[in-house]
């Protein structure tokens, strides 16, 4: 597969470390009200779609950006690729 | 009809006529005391013992496609039981077991060979976790075997043990663990299941869960509505698929993992050997060919197929121990998608909704675990209560932390 | 030897002759043949034998997808099985042997199965050998496999080299017929970077097998004129004997280029087989179609072949398999080859099933006829014929052609799991669903005429490259449109194959039918149609028309099977490529290795990297002696060990003190510059991840160290937290792990070495434990020092820049000559961590908790760390949690095993018992007894316990009494002197 890095451009997968689904980025507040089973759903459970899914990867062997790729669980085509910071800054994560 | 060597002669004197389809074809009915979802092995093992275990008559098996389609026809057929953690070692020595009395319990050969599986070892600390696997295996009442370097070279001769980047120090063994040829297992299962009248229908798909009040009263399939009692779904590769048509969010992934065969081959490898300082492992068939396997490609995926780059992994694995089978040619590469839990183990019990049963998560162990797996789901279908050998593989346990991390890599499917 | 079948033109060039062997017997052929061709030239028919009923075997075909002429090529540790005779260049001295039989080639004993082929059919095997149960493994299993398989490895180590690369490009071509040739001259002449690779030698396609013209030339003359322009132009990179095997995501392509395998004595640096990446932007199909056969009785003797190939033989090889031929044909491709055969003198009979067809030729046709049968037991000798009128007619001959259609090859278009689609008019299947990217054109399209195909690459290239302008002009050639009738099979009672290499029959496919298996997947599955080293390029549509006709079915309905990766089998070798030996993985050499070396120090893997493990000395016994000194020189003066394998990440920014509250489980935030303290991370799950330490150098810069197994994930992880989680902290990260050379000088002289070479005070007052900071050595070198012991004893380590390693190591040994420094490995680290108590990864096994390890209060519940929440599930803490103990053997002789399982003293030993396990053990020479860490359920309330460690495995049971895993000092005040 090719990721086109939004820095870098096109860049062989394998450059790549896989993480999983980029609800990861959404950690839950640990002093919410039902901070233990927010985090039980954070870490454990997943949409899994059969689909267009967003997920991490990290530049590992190239600029050690986290990325977020739109990817296509059936095809594996990717139609989009950002940045991770932008995105969790985008969903309100700051510090 | 009972199969023996006898009758295939008298089948091939009287120009095989006598022989009937290996299982029926019905329409399904109205309700059935018990449907279970998935047509694979563990499907298929669950209502062959729901049948001759639990004398459960109103059975049925759907399956979308074709019977043994998804991932017990498309595996590396080994068997073994060689686990490190009590959650997981009883239940795989139970499967063994049933394994080593398949071909009479279902009177069809599978062909189950107990040629012996080998893990090498690399290091001194590899060696001391190997150890208390070993261990673990025979407090289990599995057995193991610790073989130096020496016995193993006798057994496989042409190991690399002169220039190798990660030198063999040994190996645990299970003698006990080998080979089955995979599809046969799917159609024994359905052959025995049938002939104990559990109706199995094909191209039929799950389109949704009846669910009232919080009771599932049935699954709306492609060929219309079929009551049930129960439902039991075994759909690995597919759990997250058909879960969500309950509204359902597992802590599963699908991943895609690749297997290879080679060509055709006069008889090299005696057992199953797996590298433990790479991604390979490898056995020859009955056939001929050799087929291995290694890594999941490693991102979430549903395609049925894989990349180059983990190719060429699992092959330079396999000339790092096997320098000899550099001549041998793949002939047929595929993926299998796999249900890739959280924490590497399965799930075999109760949703939260009441009539909804879950067989599922089996990462890339599927196989090996079908008899036991359809034995202690048919076990929680009929009588409602866990099997004794499965009772770690609760759904909740994620929830409350009782994790059976053989591994040791966490919530992170694909490093399972 | 005289090759009594080689007939006038063709593509051989006689002027050069090539001698070879078959089974020991001696030939000679031409440049330009293959293996088969050659053969065939002399007469040979005969070349291998099936798979099931061991049934003599000739070439079915002229190419890639031949099933039966399959031989064992070169000998010694280059033996390799299976390769087909038809795509193996000839050489000269080339030796080849049959294989799959016993005995002789001639007389295989085995084919005593074809005798019982009546109780071998498909499947039979699952219904018996399953009485007496033991009888299975040692008796019939054995007997089948050892009659199973093809070809024989030849056990010995690959001697070869193989090779990988990258390519990229606009366009890449696969197959170098008219198609494939027109798509890559109009993309060549447009500016394009373009690949064009064809398995074949010669590129040309089947250009090379006919008598076609395009435009005023031979078709063959077209093709190398072609070629020729295309090697003329600097963007177009011509790869004949290049096997495109697979069309992966994203338009990366893998290929297979054969550099020597077409030669005696392999060119000099030159790998065997290069696999290629290929990188391309678009792509064309080109790879033509396949002629597929038609079943009946015997139709799988030597000598009966697809018509196309006795027409690529006689055409481009210059071989007649024999001057009395008939052609058995359904279509009118087959009146080509017999035109083309009747044309080099051979004597023509058509065979057309087809009522209405001309008979009115050079040869003869018998219209409405039907093949029903062959005699020959080596080799066909008669062909047995029933005319329109029901007369039967035998024919001898030792050529028999057939031709029941063409199949666009679509295997590749099917790679990414694209469904072809059924042409009526064709009776074929032809592509639909393409992977992003490419185009299919000619023959493999379905275009099945020579002007078809130059058009449709012409335009596919024009459309991949979005090119402007009209099609360029396409010169003359042949258009027939395709005639064809569908005819599958001659029904009849005699055995007629489908796949001739696993000796499927239309019984078995009548079998399977019968029994319920008639989903596509569980013909195959069950009777192996298609599933022989061709994949069953040559069988799958004839099992498929016949399990249609069965079922009721159109042959679409009862579906396709799917074509997988690679298009032709791969040796395993190129797919490893040079990753292999010592040059599996890469190798990570620390600053102090040159000099390790030099001190004779035995060295050991730990991941990628190599470390000194010890240092024997003259006189030692065993690598225990070693070790027992190493350890009791460092406890009693001073020692050194590099360390520099420790992960290092580089913390800064104003929010790095906060950073690291969040990644590790204790605070951080409130310890003072010129301070280290020890920290705990848990992965999210709230699992101990790794352990480290982390070193304030200022108010906003802090060196964190990883263990060396999780340098990786561990930064891997803080990158997550950083750009994921808190993505405006002032914060960066960077992995120093390469850039410091870093060493433990550790024991009660520790100081005093250092002394010699730190420029400041590193007295205790002024550098205390667990004290770090930026200092200078030797005048005025950069380094950092830390007082920090994993060893338990008043130690330091010490980072210079990497260049600067090896000149600090001899330096600190130079230093510590009057206090005996001794340099120690990874063992003797390994015993006084044990000594100490300290955790490492057999410890931190991915499955232990904060608390398991002892450290539970660690776990700060004031703050947010990762991790944090999830601890605190219950059932990771539950009463009976395993905690880290001691353990030491009651009679203080025994050795205690690491990876034994600990037992209450009395009782049965079994898993329901089991009370915990040990992880790490040694033998410490300071207490003089073996010791072990290890977990133990409640174990912090068990300490003077006795109990047995077991370990079956190795046989052996030990009573030992639990104790603090703190062996040594468990005070501490070594530490602080």
């Amino acid at each position: 597969m090719i990721i086109d890095h939004p820095l870098l451009g096109p860049r062989d997968s394998s450059e790549f470390t896989y993480l999983g689904d980029a609800s990861l980025i959404d950690r839950p507040d640990p002093a919410g009200e039902d901070a233990s089973s927010d985090f039980y759903d954070y870490a454990y459970l997943r949409d899994n779609p059969a689909g267009w899914h967003k997920e991490l990867w990290f530049h590992e062997a190239g600029d050690r950006s986290w990325l977020v790729v739109t990817r296509n669980t059936v095809t594996h085509e990717i139609s989009k690729v950002e940045l991770a910071s932008d995105v969790a800054r985008a969903q309100g994560r700051s510090k | 009809m009972r199969y023996s060597g006898f009758r295939v002669i008298k089948e091939a004197l009287t120009g095989h006529k006598g022989w009937k389809p290996v299982w029926r074809d019905p329409e399904p009915a109205s309700h059935y005391d018990i449907v279970i979802v998935g047509g694979g092995g563990h499907g298929l093992a669950t209502a062959h013992y729901l049948a001759k275990e639990f004398g459960q008559a109103r059975v049925a098996v759907i399956e979308k496609g074709w019977i043994g389609g998804g991932n017990v026809g498309r595996n590396t057929t080994i068997i073994r039981s060689n686990y490190l953690l009590d959650g997981n070692e009883p239940f795989y020595e139970f499967s063994l077991k049933l394994w080593e009395g398949l071909e009479q319990d279902l009177n069809y050969n599978a062909m189950v060979s107990q040629r012996g599986i080998l893990n090498l070892i690399h290091s001194d600390g590899q060696r001391d976790a190997f150890i208390r696997r070993g261990n673990a295996m025979i407090l289990n009442g599995a057995d193991a075997d610790l073989m130096t370097t020496e016995a193993i070279k006798k057994k496989y001769p042409f190991l690399n043990t002169s220039d190798a980047r990660f030198p063999i120090q040994g190996g645990l063994a299970q003698h006990r663990g080998g080979t089955v040829r995979h599809d046969a297992v799917a159609w024994g299962y359905a052959r025995s299941a049938d002939s104990h009248g559990v109706d199995i229908i094909q191209n039929c798909e799950v389109t949704g869960f009846r669910i009232e009040n919080g009771v599932c009263k049935g699954v709306e399939t492609s060929r219309g509505f079929i009551g049930a009692g129960k439902v039991g779904c075994a759909v690995a590769g597919s759990s997250g698929r058909l879960l969500s048509l309950a509204n359902m969010r597992l802590p599963i992934e699908s991943h895609v993992l690749q297997a290879f065969v080679t060509e055709g081959l006069k008889p090299v490898l005696p057992g199953v050997i797996t590298f433990g300082a790479g991604h390979f492992y490898c056995s020859q068939s009955d056939k001929g060919g050799l087929v291995f396997g290694g890594n999941l490609d490693g991102y979430n995926s549903y395609a049925q197929r894989g990349n180059l780059p983990v190719v060429e992994d699992v092959c330079e694995g396999a000339m790092a121990i096997l320098p000899m089978l550099g001549r041998a040619r793949i002939l047929r590469m595929w993926g299998g998608v796999m249900d890739m839990s959280m924490d590497g183990s399965p799930i075999i019990d109760r949703t939260h909704i009441d009539g909804l049963y879950f067989n599922g998560g089996w990462c890339y162990g599927g196989f090996k675990a079908t008899p036991a797996s359809g034995f202690a789901f048919a076990h929680l279908l009929a009588r409602d209560t866990l099997h004794p050998t499965a009772t770690a593989y609760r759904l909740d346990r994620f929830r409350k932390g009782y994790l059976i991390d053989e591994k040791g890599v966490g919530n992170q499917p694909n490093l399972h | 030897m005289s090759q009594k079948n080689r007939i006038e033109g063709g593509q051989i060039n006689r002027d050069k002759v090539l001698n070879f062997t078959f089974d020991g017997k001696r030939y000679s052929g031409n440049a330009g043949d293959t293996l088969a061709s050659a053969l065939l030239a002399n007469g040979v028919r005969l070349m291998g034998r099936s798979f099931k009923y061991h049934r003599p075997r000739g070439p079915l075909t002229a190419g890639s997808e031949e099933p039966n002429a399959l031989v064992q090529l070169r000998s010694g540790a280059l033996q390799e099985p299976n390769t087909r005779a038809t795509t193996a260049e000839l050489f000269d001295g080339l030796s080849a042997t049959s294989q799959n039989r016993l005995g002789t080639l001639s007389f295989d004993l085995l084919a005593v199965n074809d005798r019982l082929s009546n109780f071998l059919t498909a499947g039979f095997y699952y219904k018996t050998f399953m009485w007496p149960k033991a009888f299975w493994e040692k008796l019939y299993e054995p007997v089948i496999r050892r009659a199973a398989g093809l070809g024989s490895l030849s056990l010995k180590d690959d001697p070869d080299v193989y090779d990988k690369g990258f390519l990229h490009c606009d366009l890449l071509v696969v197959g170098a017929g008219p198609a494939g040739l027109m798509a890559a001259l109009t993309a060549a002449r447009s500016g394009a970077d373009v690949i064009l690779a064809d398995e074949d030698f010669a590129m040309g396609g089947r250009l090379n097998s006919e008598t076609l013209t395009i435009g005023n030339e031979a078709g063959a003359d077209w093709a190398a004129a072609t070629v020729a322009e295309l090697a003329s132009l600097p963007n177009v990179r011509l790869m004949p004997r290049t096997t495109v095997i697979g069309a992966f995501d994203h338009g990366i392509y893998g290929a297979v280029e054969r550099m020597n395998d077409h030669l005696a004595v392999p060119q000099s640096g030159k790998p065997r087989q290069i696999l290629w990446r290929i990188y391309t932007k678009k792509a064309v199909l080109a790879a033509g179609a396949i002629e597929r056969p038609i079943a009946f009785a015997n139709n799988d003797r030597p000598g009966v072949m697809t018509a196309s190939a006795l027409r690529s033989y006689a055409n481009r090889f210059g071989v007649a398999v024999d001057r009395r031929a008939v052609i058995f044909t359904n279509n009118d491709d087959g009146y080509r080859s017999a035109a083309d055969l009747h044309a080099k003198g051979i004597r023509v009979t058509v065979v057309d099933p087809r009522a209405d067809v001309s008979v009115l030729k050079d040869y003869e046709v018998l219209s409405g006829a039907q093949v029903i049968d062959t005699m020959g037991r080596l080799g066909l000798t008669f062909v047995k014929i029933r005319l329109a009128d029901g007369e039967e007619r035998t024919i001898e001959c030792g050529a028999l052609g057939v031709s029941g259609g063409w199949n666009p090859n679509v295997h590749l278009t099917c790679h990414q799991r694209g469904r072809p689609r059924w042409d009526d008019g064709l009776a074929a299947f032809v592509p639909a669903d393409l992977p992003a990217g490419m185009r299919v054109a000619g023959a493999a399209a379905g275009d099945l005429s020579t002007a078809g195909a130059l058009a449709g690459g012409a335009r596919a290239a024009q459309e991949a490259l979005e090119l402007d302008g009209a099609m360029p002009p396409l010169p003359e050639a042949e258009d027939a449109p395709v005639n064809i009738t569908p005819f599958w099979y001659v029904k009849g009672d005699g055995r007629a194959w489908l796949d001739q290499q696993n000796d499927v029959t239309v019984k078995d496919v009548r079998l399977s039918h019968q029994e319920g298996f008639r989903s596509v997947e569980h013909l195959k599955r069950y009777t192996t149609l298609g599933m022989a080293t061709d994949q069953g390029k040559t069988a799958n549509m004839g099992g498929l028309a016949v399990m249609a006709e069965l079922a009721g079915k159109a042959i679409p309905e009862v579906g396709t099977t799917i074509f997988r990766p690679p298009y032709t089998p791969v040796a395993i070798g190129a797919l490893a490529g040079r990753h292999r030996g010592t040059e599996f993985h890469p190798t990570r050499l620390t600053p102090s290795h040159v000099w390790a070396k030099e001190q004779g120090a035995v060295f050991v893997e730990v991941g990628n990297w190599m470390r000194a493990q010890y240092f024997p000395r003259s006189g030692e016994e065993n690598w225990l002696d070693t070790v027992n000194r190493e350890v009791l020189a460092t406890r009693n003066s001073v020692g050194v060990c590099d360390v520099t394998t420790l992960g290092k990440v580089d913390v800064q920014g104003a929010d790095a003190a906060d950073f690291l509250n969040m990644i590790y489980c204790n605070g951080f935030a409130k310890l003072a510059v010129g301070k280290v303290r020890y920290g705990l991370m848990l992965r999210e799950d709230g699992i101990a991840l790794d352990d480290g330490t982390a070193a304030r150098l200022a108010e906003d810069h802090f060196v964190v160290t990883t263990t060396t197994a999780n340098a990786l994930p561990v930064y891997r992880h803080m990158e997550f937290v950083r750009q994921c989680l808190v993505p405006d902290m002032d914060v960066q990260l960077i992995s120093t792990t390469e850039a410091w050379a870093q060493y433990a000088v550790a024991g009660p002289n520790a100081r005093r070495v250092l002394e010699q070479i730190v420029d400041q005070d590193i007295s205790n007052d002024a550098f205390p434990f667990m004290a770090c900071g930026n200092v200078t050595i030797c005048g005025g070198l950069r380094a950092r020092l830390f007082r920090i012991s994993f060893s338990g004893e008043l130690a330091y380590e010490i980072a210079v820049p990497t260049a600067y390693g090896d000149a600090l190591m001899r330096r600190i040994m130079e230093a510590g000559a009057a206090f005996d420094i001794t340099p120690y490995g990874t063992e003797a680290l390994g015993v006084m961590r044990i000594e100490k108590g300290h955790a490492t990864g057999n410890e931190l096994n991915g499955t232990t908790t904060a608390a398991n390890l002892g450290m539970g209060r660690m776990v700060s519940t004031k703050k947010d760390s990762i991790g944090a929440v999830l601890s605190r599930r219950e059932g990771l803490n539950t009463e009976t949690d395993l905690r880290a103990v001691g353990v030491k053997p009651v009679d203080s002789v025994q050795r205690v095993p690491a990876g034994a399982h600990l037992m209450a003293l009395e009782g049965p030993v079994d898993a329901t018992r089991d009370q915990g396990y040990l992880t790490s053990a040694c033998y410490s020479p300071n207490l003089g007894h073996h010791i072990a860490l290890g977990f133990l359920k409640d174990g912090a309330n068990r300490l003077g316990e006795t109990m047995r460690v077991v370990s079956p495995l190795t046989d052996e049971v030990v009573t030992v009494e639990i104790c603090s895993p703190h062996f040594i000092d468990p005070e501490g005040e070594r530490l602080r002197a």
